[in-house]
């Protein structure tokens, strides 16, 4: 290879004639293949603007798709809210309401008594006879030395008094009675108050539901109409829901992993050590199988009692079968909580078993392990093994939350996935056209020489051409001082010519 | 509606039951080790036999349910199966391996208080004797503890000059103590490590010394 190269014996030499014959071959393939690198840069350019609108279409059908789903999630949360306001309400005026004509007649007939009681109270009560001044004229009769006239005197003055004490106890008996009466009004008024009382507290608390149902309302109006505010404030919610839910679901992974830590290594006493599946013991799988089972016990549960909706199937179930179905998964999840709770206390057990062997073998005493506290570890693991299934039942809750503000993190985690492969597609496209443009203007400094001697003959031949003209134009004017005013004339122009710039 | 919803709980419990079922249905993994240990009870090594609790403790202490441990003596004729002092395999239940794993340690008490020196080594015969063993018992990981000095000195009519197969068995030489003509003559010491080394790799085993018994860690696998 290197023979052919050297064309003489000098390599400086041979180099010099490579360069020459280089130059000379780019210089007269100068023209193809400026056409050819511009074409290519076009078409790079172009495939990858080409590339770059694809996925700016299916990013915007994304975003369009996006929007739809999270308008729809959030549409279909504010009819669950809007309907639970109603069964609130619902609920308030069964209790409070429903008897509300019972409760006007009990009024009613409150108010009735109250007022008979009141115009009984009102009677006027016997008056003390107006004989006292008959009593007074009597003992004041100065004939009161004649017997006779003592004796009656002092009969009619004793019937007198008789009758005074009879007219008083009256008049006590009457205020007596109109006490009583005006003591058994205050209970009454009392009921009638509590019942108001009552009434008033069923209609605030409707009020508050109501404006609270036209907070929603509006809301579900804006969300109806699709405006971007509604888009927005969702797809915030959605993603501050998204980092909660994902956060308790940690938390409660977290949990899982206790408990299966918990009843892993007693699972291995009852369906033994030595027995796996795949590169899995059984042990672990059975236990993870229980605690797998008791989180979908818990799923159930929330779904049965419709705190969470993953299961429309389920919300949909005839009453008498929902509740059917929220007793057997009780049941069963507090029978898996007991056989947890058996699990943990067998791994005590089996802890202790193996302590005592491990100081055996290393020649130490094993009743020399602490057995009073014993209990306390115990004790612990047991309520832990009970409590844990319980506890990851509400895992059912988050998961909802997270399930579905997922697809809406995905998208738009998706979107910006795309947004940044547009943006790199679009740069890469106008590096790749500035780069023709680069690589036009190397091309050109490859075959300076060539060039530069192309621009001394255009010159040189523009020249030329300029002295001809100038001579054709004074041969047309004719003689006399033409000539030298043309030659000025064609110096200035040949000065131009020579600086274009 | 209803169909979807069951097509919802099914299909993932059906993958979940199709990958448990594909992982069960390979060529069965076993896990389980199997593990002979040749204790020289020949000369002055049997002084060295309260070494070899220590790592029968530490050995046991590490076994698991369905791990098989066996102890055997090198003697004058070690082929034979009078010669393993305890065996067991044991029980898939951790408290029943726990209980066996204490009696075992009782089983090896009793022969280390009553051990008598032998006159000759046949180490060649107690390998023999722990390939098959290992090979009956057929474990996952076949390990073989030779607690000598690896100095081999048959009674006249032994014929051991045999191939053997240890084929992906490991061979674990310990505590190979230094002989007074050792110290004279460290060659030979060499030498005899190389020679078992041979033997043993030219066999399809992996050979390993450990002289340093307070470093057991790397004995027996996690």
């Amino acid at each position: 290879m290197e023979t052919l190269l050297m064309l003489t014996d000098s390599p400086w030499l041979s180099a010099l004639i490579w360069i020459v014959l280089l130059m000379t071959a780019l210089y007269f393939g100068r023209s193809s293949a400026q056409r050819a690198i511009m074409s290519l840069a076009r078409l790079v350019r172009g495939l990858l603007r080409l590339a770059a609108r694809g996925i700016g279409n299916t990013r915007d059908a994304l975003a369009a798709r996006n929007r739809e789903v999270l308008l729809a999630q959030g549409r279909e949360a504010k009819e669950r809210l809007v309907s639970r306001e109603f069964e609130r309400i619902t609920a308030t005026v069964d209790r409070d309401l429903a008897r509300w004509p019972e409760t006007q007649r009990l009024l009613s007939e409150t108010i009735q008594r109250i007022d008979e009681d009141h115009q009984n109270a009102t009677d006027v009560p016997p008056e003390v006879p107006g004989w006292s001044r008959a009593v007074d004229a009597v003992a004041r009769v100065s004939a009161k030395a004649d017997p006779t006239v003592r004796h009656v005197l002092e009969a009619i003055h004793g019937s007198l008094a008789k009758a005074e004490a009879r007219s008083l106890a009256a008049y006590r008996q009457a205020s007596k009675k109109r006490h009583q009466l005006l003591s058994r009004m205050r209970p009454a008024w009392q009921t009638i108050q509590s019942t108001l009382r009552r009434a008033d507290r069923a209609i605030s608390s409707i009020l508050e539901r109501s404006r609270s149902i036209d907070r929603h309302m509006e809301e579900y109006e804006e969300i109806v109409r699709g405006s971007d505010h509604a888009v927005q404030a969702l797809s915030t919610s959605a993603l501050v829901q998204f980092g909660i839910a994902t956060l308790v679901m940690l938390i409660a992974v977290g949990g899982a992993v206790i408990n299966f830590t918990l009843i892993a290594r007693p699972m291995s006493e009852m369906v033994g050590g030595t027995s796996y599946v795949g590169s899995f013991q059984t042990a672990d799988i059975a236990a993870l199988v229980i605690i797998l089972v008791e989180m979908s016990m818990g799923l159930f549960l929330m779904e049965s009692l419709r705190i969470t909706r993953l299961f429309p199937v389920i919300s949909a179930l005839p009453e008498r079968t929902r509740l059917t179905m929220v007793w057997v998964s009780l049941g069963l999840l507090t029978t898996l909580a007991g056989v947890e709770a058996g699990l943990a206390y067998l791994r005590e057990v089996l802890l202790q078993d193996e302590l005592a062997t491990a100081s055996a073998l290393r020649g130490m005493d094993a009743s020399l392990l602490d057995a009073d506290t014993m209990w306390i570890t115990t004790a612990a693991q047991m309520g832990m093994g009970f409590v844990l299934p319980f506890a990851l039942t509400f895992v059912a809750i988050p998961l909802e939350s997270f399930i579905q503000t997922f697809r809406h993190v995905v998208g738009l985690l998706v979107m910006g996935l795309l947004n940044l492969v547009l943006i790199s597609l679009r740069l890469l496209g106008n590096a790749v056209w500035q780069s023709g443009q680069v690589l036009l203007h190397v091309y050109d400094l490859m075959i300076f020489a060539p060039l530069w001697l192309e621009g001394v003959f255009r010159r040189r031949r523009e020249r030329a051409a300029l002295r001809r003209q100038a001579r054709t134009e004074a041969s047309a004017e004719g003689p006399g001082e033409g000539p030298e005013q043309t030659s000025e004339s064609a110096t200035v122009t040949f000065r131009y010519g020579e600086n274009p710039a | 509606m209803k169909t979807g919803s069951m097509a919802l709980l099914v299909r993932p419990l059906a993958t979940a039951i199709l990958i448990i079922g594909v992982a069960g249905c390979g060529e069965p993994i076993k896990h389980n080790v199997g593990v002979y240990m040749l204790l020289d009870t020949s000369g002055t090594y049997t002084d060295e036999i309260g070494k070899a609790q220590q790592i029968i403790n530490y050995t046991l202490s590490r076994l698991n349910p369905g791990d098989s441990f066996a102890i055997a003596r090198i003697d004058t004729a070690s082929f034979s199966e009078k010669d393993i002092v305890a065996k067991v395999t044991f029980d898939d239940r951790p408290s029943a391996a726990n209980g066996q794993k204490r009696q075992f340690q009782e089983a090896v008490n009793d022969f280390v208080s009553s051990v008598e020196p032998a006159g000759y080594t046949d180490i060649s015969g107690g390998l023999l004797q722990a390939l098959e063993y290992l090979n009956e018992k057929d474990p996952g990981r076949k390990t073989i503890f030779i607690f000598s000095d690896l100095k081999e000195d048959l009674q006249a009519g032994y014929v051991r000059d045999f191939p053997m197969t240890f084929t992906d068995v490991d061979v674990v030489a310990m505590n190979v103590t230094k002989l007074r003509s050792d110290n004279v003559d460290p060659r030979e010491y060499l030498d005899r490590l190389t020679d078992w080394q041979n033997r043993v790799e030219h066999a399809g085993g992996h050979w390993r010394v450990i002289n340093d018994l307070d470093r057991l860690e790397s004995l027996l696998p996690g």
